[in-house]
Order: C-alpha cells, then structure tokens, then sequence
C-alpha cells in the first residue's frame, strides 16, 4: 500500500484547508440601523406548539396595524421565522437575525427550552430579549437582558391554592404535565397548600407525550381528594377535560381546579359544556371587563377569521406594546441596554388589566382572576369573579 | 382494579382498529406505509366536521368515516402508491413522509391547528358499574364494536374466496396472476380496507386520543410499535399486540405511574429481542 | 497497464482520492468567504452531514436500517454539554469523552440488532432512542430535564479560537472534524475491514463460509458509527452551547434518515450532500412560508421518490467522475 495515491493527494490538500482558515474573512459588525428598527420574531410555527405561534404572529402584526409601523421616527419592521419547537434552530435563527439582520430585539419564545436556548446569546450581544409565551419562573434569571410579557406558572398557581383554602378544598391531588412549568405549577401549588394547613395525598406527572389520561385520572378517582390540581399545556386541555368528565368525577364529588392553560379561550369552545364551572386562575380571559379589552378582541377577530384571541396572542401584544413604549422613552435609541433601562419599571394599561414590569426581576406584574368557565350567550368564557392584584412572581419574591 | 383492565382493553381494541391496515398492508403486501395514520386523520376530521357542521349523528358518522377514508386510501393507492410496491424500503419510507408532511400540512392550512372535538350521543356518555369497577360506556361500546371488526376481518381473510386470493397473492404474485386472480384489484382493496378501517380507528379516537394535524406522527411510532411486535402473520399478532400493548400501558401507567413512559419501549423491545419476528410470525416461502 | 485490471487494481481505484474530492472540500471551506452571514447555517449543515456520515456507515456499509440513530448524537451531545458544565470545557476533550461514551451505549446496543429483519432493527433502534429520551427526561437533576442543560461553558478549539457570533469558528470547527472524521470513515470503508463488511452485507452466509464473522463485523460497525453519531452530537453541543431532549427525539432520527436517502446511500459523500441540500431546502422554504414549509419539503420528497433519486446521485456521481477525470489529466 506504499504507492496508495490516497495519501499524497489528502496531505496535499490538508494544509492548504488549514492554511485558508487561518484568513480569517472580515465580518461586519453588527451597528444599530439608521430608520428601521427590526424586531426578530421566534415562534414555533409549525408542530406541537404551532397554535402558540399562530396566535402571537396574529397579536404582534395587529398591534403594528393599530399602532402604526412607526415609533419615535423609527419605523418599525418584524421578521418572522419559525423555529419547529427545537431549541438549536431557535438558537440559530436568533443569531442570524442578530448578526445578520442587525435586529435590535428579540420576540417570541414559545416554550421554556427555546427561551433558554437564547439566553446566553441576550447577555453577549446586548440586545433585550422578551419572552411572550414560555413560563417557567427561572427564564428571567438567565439573562439581565430577558424581559417576559406573558405570566409564569408559579403567579398562576399560588392564587389558585389560596383561594382553594378559603373555600373549603383541604385536600387534593395534583396532576401535570411532566416537563418544566408544570413541575413549577406542582411544586409551588403543594407548598402553598400545605403552608395554609391543607394536604396534597399525591403529585402526578403525566409525561408531555401521553395519549391516554385515562390511567391517571383513575389514580385521582382513587385518591379521591376534595379537588384535582391541574395543569396541561395550552393544546391538551380538551383531551384532558372529555377523559375528566366522562370518569364521573363530578358525580364523586371531585372538583376541577386549574391554572388557566386547560381552559384555554382559544380550545373552550372546542371543549364545549365539559368545561362548564371549572375554577380556575390565570391572567387573561378573552371576557375580561375593560374597553381596552373589546376592543382588541373585537379587532383580533375581525383581522383573523374571528379567531379568539387567548393569554398567548396577550403576551405578544403586550411584547409589542413594551417594545414600543421603551422606543418612545429612549427617544429611537436602539441600544440594548438603553432599552433595558427603560423598559424596568415601565407600567402600562393592557388589555388584560394594570401590568408593569418589575425592575429587579424583569418579569411581568399583573393582576391574577379567578375565573369560572360560564355560558355566555352560545359561548364558553372564563368568566373572572374575583381579583388578586398586583401579583409578582412568587418564585422570585422567594428568594429575597 | 377492573376499571382500570377495562381501559386498557379499551385503549388496545383502539389501537388495533387504527394499526390493523398497517399490519396488513406493512405485514402481508411487505410496504412500509408511514403514512397511515393520514387515513385516521381523514376519517377523524371528516367526523368532526360532519358533527359539528352538519349535526350528522355520532354512530351514522362510523360507516361514513370508514367509507370516506377507503375512498381515499383506494384513490391514493391506484394513483401513487401502487408505484411503489416493487420499490426499495427506503424508497417507501421517503415517499410515505413526504405525504405525512404534506398532509399535515395542508390540514393545518385548511382547517386550523386547534384540536378537533366530537360529540358523543347520551347514550354513550355516561358510566356503568360492573363487578365492582365501573367503566365508562363509551369504552364498552369501543371494546364491543372492534371485537366485532377483529372477528369478522379475521374470518374475511381465513375463509372467504378474497381472502384466499390476498393470502395467495402475497405469497407469489406471479403465480396468482398465472392462477387468473387479478393482483393489483386485489391489492387495491385491501389497501382501501385498511385505510378505511384506520379512518373508523380515527373516528372512534377522537374523543380519547384527541385530534389535531400532528395526528399522523404522533401516533406513527405507535402503529409501528403494534405491527412489530405482532409480527406479520396477519392480523392475529396485531390483535393480541395491540392489547398487551394497551393493557401495559395503561396499567404501567397506574400502577408504576414514574415510569408510565417507558414500559410500551421496553415491552417492545423485549419483544422483538425474544421473537425477532414479532408474537406471532410465520415462515415466508422465499 | 494490461486491459483487464486485477481485483487489487480495482480497489486502489476505487479508494483513490480524486481531484473533485479536494474541489468539494476547498469549495466547502470558501462558500464562508462568500457568504460570511451564513456560517451558523453552514455548521449546522456540518453536522448533519457528519450525523448522516455516521448512519451511513452502518446503513450504507453495514446494512443495517435505524430509526434510532438520534439515542448517539443524544448522548454524544449531553457527554459533551456536561463536561463543558462541569468546568472540562476544552472541545477536543469533550469529543473525545462523547465519542467514548457514545461508542459504548453503541456496543451495548449492537448485540440487540444481530437476529430479526429491516424491520426488527428499525423498531428496536427506535426503541432504544425513545426510552434514552424518556431517560434524559426523568434524570432531570442531571440533564435539566425538558429545560435543557443550563450552563456550559465552552473553552476555545486548541485554546485558541473561542467561539464567536457570527459563527465563523463554529464552522471551521465543525468543518476540520467532519473532514477528519470523513477521511478516517473512507480509510475504514477501503480497508480490508471495509470490503469483509462488504462481502457480509451482500450475502451473510457466503461471508460466514469464508470465515467472516458477520457478527463481528457488525458489532464493530455499528460502534463505530455511534462513535462518529456521538461526535456529531458533541459538536452540536459545543457550537451550539446548549443541549436540550429535542437531541434524542424521534424527528431527528428520522431526519437524517431523509437526509442520508435524499444523498444516496453507501458512499460516504450522500449523506453529507443530503445534509446540504435539505439543510438549504429547510432554510429557504421556511424563510418564505414559515406556517407550511413541511408542504413543500414533503412534496420534493414525493416526487424526488417518483423521479427517482438514484438518478440524482447517479447524476452527481458521474458529474463528479467527469470533473475528476480532467482534474486527473490536467
């Protein structure tokens, strides 16, 4: 194998690929663009997720039909790109869009991993990073450049076992779904419940690809507490809300609480009189009592095939708002850090309620309802009944 | 104790229903057809749509499904399908995702990505009490229709002149044509059979699986995972898979609910490292 | 040179290195120059072109169909991605631990796959890969769970080149270990290895009476290629800088699966020319339609099917054999 010609030619060309590389080709720096600023919107388009993105691409898109695509001088321009759900790509597409596109801020993030995928990429280049949808307490933590417009699971859930105590539910068995937020909902449920002298006979975790509730729901059925803790992600709800009802946990006596993902405005319909008087606690309901509320819902659905607008389309509306509210304070300044600094402590009135965004955490404050799912008219809304104001997330306010 | 078997027989017959195209056409006319679960999606949708839409009643939807997605499945095979019978493996395993993905998504471009929903007639809501469990009439209902389909497409293919024809034109399709059956006639209707069975298995899950665009893949690895370790002799291995399967599953997910997830894989490739051939395999004449 | 060359003769033919092999490389190595903004999306395709390598090796060589080639690249990634967490963040050492570590669930692995059909392989792969998801899934203390692996921290190549935004290391990076690895895999395929692996796949019972262990064969093929399947996980780990269950899931063995059958499978270049075209083909489409792309992709799949792909390798093979054979006489 001496005169193999395989080597000679490899060896020749070896060196010079390691030759090239060392020149290092010029790469434009990213600069701030004159006129446009560019926001880089991340969603998960297609797969599991794709209804998170379908109705923040349609929330983000009417705010700039409202608002106008011009702020401070600036005009504003979205690029929308479709991540399939797979952090790698999430993290990719952020990078092209910072080093490429030059864009001065990032928007979407429909689940927690995808969120986290772009952290790191936040702190290095500087430009803020706001997460609309996933809720998972820890997001803000992992970058001084993650602002979240959505809601985490612990603000969601804490309301829920307090108000749960006060209304007689003593014991109760959680189940969610096994994967970040859902772990988050269970755990600061459990604390709170036990804190105010209630008991949690058992945590379940369905895993995040389950077919079947069937058998779990037999467990609670067994269990048999005064109520069910429950969380599946946005999506689930219906499946899961059919299996509850068909086992006859009413006629047990079991109710159903929930934070507002299994009662998603945009699935209630779907789920239809199953759903009727589920307790529940989140920050939007399509029904919510405020002008500025019809008037979004009545213009979401006239722009989209009277789709309703759920807490997702929410975030990214108030995503939009924020965005357009620290471009107005910093005068069209597009520096990321100038932009950080005006969008801590920024309040605003949304259509879900009063919100500001806390400066130490950068998550969002808002009011949390408790809602009930009532019949209006021929629909099923989340009808709220009472109001927790003001909620921080509790997961941080821990930690102090 | 009982409820919990009952739902696990249940969610097996269920399985059984959607996969039993698949272990015929897959087992017997040797085409790996990962596009399956389209027909289930077809005939979930269609039901869906004719409830909600039309208010056509739940049990008149069933045959409806079923004749809608063998309609389907019989123009797909004359028109694409077909082709590929002669083709490599990974031929076949290319083209049928593509149509995945193209069915997913055109479905979501025509009709949404939301979850469909059906509505049950009141006389199949509801539970009963039977030996101390009870269990959910819906169920009862599933476990009795499928047990019927799986005898009666047991005895299509043992003892009638068709089924005879099939077996013999799996086993040698030339001999067949030399023996005057008309093959591809033959293939084209078992093939419809199949689908139009996976779109009644689509109509009848609707209600417990849920049903959305990611349908096909979702459910894909499940089909794959009955038809494997049935093996291909027919539809017996699927049958009995399907509920071993099933009541695995369900059970493990009660009983061991920290590793629900894993025993439907484990049990899999167990299985398949046991009998590589799958339960119930059966010597092809080569 | 005599008409009829020998067997010998044929097979240094068949390993020679041409001319358009160095043409592809140098082209490989100057579309970054050409188009700087696109290094992320180049080292992407990289490593799906490594990952698909890897499967050719057992698919192409071994005969061995899987839809579980993700459970390597998965592990491959979290070996890497939890050393760079744990403060041992130099690259090269991480794909060095994350092929070992690879290579042996691979050997484990391989001792399932030696009795069944296509069909039993497919499924039993499919099932490793599941439960491993599931796994990664349930030890969330030490893989973050569906979070993702929080915290790496990457060291630069050699200690000399550190990672950078726009991805021009990434890719060199990515680019200098496919090439190695590539020229490793090609040296192994020609080798006397190679042609008894060869000899196995075409017909196992011939192989056997001339005293070739296709057990043996098989067994070192396919840990070989969980190796290089843990290398493209590594790498993804690395250039990435995060790790999350999305590297074990299902989609990506099916993926590569698509890619190495849409490059042609059995010679080495398919799959990373899969890897290119489909990478580039994702991009693009979804860059117009980002809500339907899937529709577009699965529409060149059906017809790439009813056209035949063969013809498009066969195509590029002789193009290749035609710029080859002026290379050769210039």
């Amino acid at each position: 194998m001496s005169n193999h010609p395989f080597s000679k030619r490899v060896w020749l060309t070896a060196p010079v690929l390691a030759g090239l590389s060392l020149l290092a080709p010029q790469f434009p720096q990213p600069a701030a663009a004159q006129d446009t600023v560019k926001i880089g919107v991340i969603l998960p388009m297609t797969g599991p997720s794709s209804s998170t993105g379908r109705q923040q691409e349609a929330a983000a898109k009417l705010f700039i039909q409202q608002n106008g695509a011009t702020v401070a001088g600036k005009k504003i321009e979205l690029i929308i790109k479709d991540d399939t759900g797979a952090p790698d790509v999430t993290k990719r597409l952020a990078q092209e869009l910072v080093v490429n596109d030059k864009v001065s801020v990032l928007l979407g993030f429909g689940l927690t991993p995808l969120a986290l995928s772009v952290a790191p990429l936040a702190t290095q280049a500087k430009v803020p990073q706001i997460v609309t949808a996933a809720a998972t307490a820890m997001i803000t933590e992992q970058s001084p450049f993650i602002v979240r417009t959505s809601f985490t699971l612990p603000q969601a859930s804490v309301p829920m076992a307090e108000w749960s105590l006060k209304n007689n539910i003593k014991k109760v068995v959680t189940l969610v779904t096994d994967y970040g937020p859902g772990l988050d909902a269970e755990k600061w449920f459990s604390d709170t419940m036990t804190k105010g002298g209630g008991t949690v006979v058992e945590n379940l975790r369905v895993p995040l690809r389950n077919p079947d509730f069937a058998p779990f729901l037999q467990r609670v059925k067994d269990a048999s507490p005064d109520a069910v803790f429950v969380f599946v992600p946005s999506g689930f709800g219906a499946a899961f809300m059919k299996q509850f009802v068909e086992r006859g946990f009413d006629k047990a006596g079991i109710k159903l609480i929930a934070t507002g993902d299994v009662t998603d405005d945009d699935l209630l319909q779907e789920i239809g009189d199953p759903a009727l008087g589920v307790v529940n606690t989140h920050h939007y309901s399509a029904s919510h009592n405020s002008p500025e509320n019809k008037a979004f819902v009545e213009a979401f659905r006239k722009a989209n095939n009277n789709m309703r607008p759920n807490f997702m389309a929410v975030g990214a509306y108030d995503g939009m708002q924020l965005v357009y509210k620290a471009l107005e304070k910093t005068k069209g300044n597009t520096d990321g850090e100038a932009l950080m600094a005006a969008m801590k402590g920024m309040s605003w009135t949304s259509v879900r309620g009063p919100v500001s965004i806390d400066p130490d955490t950068r998550d969002i404050v808002q009011n949390i309802y408790v809602r009930k799912v009532e019949k209006v008219g021929n629909e099923l809304y989340n009808q709220e009944f009472a109001t927790i104001e003001a909620v921080k997330d509790p997961f941080k306010a821990a930690k102090k | 104790m009982l409820t919990i078997l009952f739902d696990g027989i249940a969610y097996g017959m269920l399985l059984f229903v959607l996969a039993c195209g698949l272990s015929v056409t897959m087992g017997l006319m040797n085409f790996i057809n990962l596009s399956h679960g389209v027909f289930s999606m077809a005939g979930g949708y269609i039901t869906a749509f004719l409830i909600n839409r039309w208010g056509v009643p739940f049990l008149l939807c069933l045959p409806l499904a079923f004749l809608f997605s063998a309609a389907l499945g019989m123009v797909l095979e004359r028109t694409l399908y077909r082709r590929l019978y002669a083709r490599s493996h990974l031929d076949q395993v290319l083209f049928t995702i593509g149509i995945v993905f193209m069915a997913v998504a055109a479905v979501d471009y025509v009709i949404g990505s939301q979850q469909q929903t059906v509505k049950l007639p009141d006389l199949l809501k509801g539970r009963v009490d039977i030996l101390g469990g009870s269990i959910g009439l819906y169920r009862v209902f599933i476990i009795a229709l499928c047990g019927c389909l799986a005898v009666t497409i047991q005895m299509l293919l043992v003892k009638t002149r068709f089924g005879s024809q099939l077996r013999a034109a799996v086993d040698d399709p030339r001999v067949a044509r030399g023996m005057g059956i008309n093959v591809n006639t033959v293939f084209a209707i078992t093939f419809a059979v199949g689908s139009g069975l996976a779109g009644l298995g689509g109509a009848l899950g609707t209600d417990i699986l849920g049903m959305d665009p990611t349908f096909p893949i979702k459910f894909m690895i499940y089909f794959l995972i009955v038809v494997t370790v049935g093996g291909t002799s027919g539809i017996t291995g699927a049958f009995f898979a399907s509920l071993i399967l099933g009541i695995a599953d369900v059970g493990g997910k009660y009983y061991v609910p920290q590793i629900g997830a894993f025993i439907i894989y484990a049990l899999m490739v167990v299985v398949l490292i046991i009998r590589p051939q799958g339960l119930f395999s059966r010597s092809r004449g080569k | 040179m005599s008409m009829t060359p020998t067997a010998h003769q044929m097979m240094l033919d068949q390993a020679r290195w041409r001319w358009s092999e160095s043409l592809f490389w140098l082209l490989s190595l100057g579309v970054l120059f050409a188009f700087p903004s696109k290094a992320l999306l180049f080292s992407q395709i990289a490593i799906m072109g490594l990952f698909a390598l890897s499967l050719d090796l057992i698919l192409g060589y071994g005969g061995i169909v899987s839809l579980g080639h993700a459970a390597f690249f998965g592990v491959g990634a979290y070996a890497a991605g939890l050393m760079a967490k744990h403060g041992l963040g130099d690259p090269l050492l991480g794909l060095a631990v994350a092929a070992a570590v690879a290579a042996c669930v691979g050997w484990l692995t391989s001792f399932l796959l030696l009795r069944g059909s296509d069909l039993t392989r497919l499924m039993v792969t499919l099932g490793i890969a599941l439960m491993l998801f599931e796994l990664a899934n349930r030890m969330a203390s030490i893989t973050g769970g569906a979070d993702g692996l929080q915290g790496m921290m990457v060291g630069p190549v050699l200690g000399l080149f550190s990672f950078d935004l726009f991805g021009k290391t990434a890719y060199l990076y990515a680019l200098s270990v496919l090439f190695v690895l590539f020229l490793l895999a090609r040296k192994i395929v020609h080798s006397t290895f190679g042609l008894s692996l060869r000899a196995v796949k075409g017909n196992a019972l011939r192989a056997g009476a001339i005293g070739i262990s296709a057990s043996s064969r098989l067994v070192a093929i396919y840990t070989l290629s969980a190796a290089f399947a843990g290398i493209a996980g590594a790498l993804s780990a690395q250039t990435t800088q995060l790790v999350s269950l999305d590297v074990l899931d299902f989609h990506r063995s099916a993926d590569v699966m698509l890619v190495l059958v849409i490059g042609g499978v059995g010679w080495l270049y398919g799959g990373i020319i899969g890897a290119i075209m489909f990478t580039l083909m994702q991009d693009w489409l979804a860059g117009i339609t980002p809500q339907y792309w899937e529709f577009w992709i699965g529409l060149v799949l059906v017809c790439l099917v009813l056209v035949g792909h063969d013809r498009i390798g066969a195509g590029v093979k002789s193009m290749v054999a035609r710029i080859s054979g002026k290379g050769s006489a210039a």
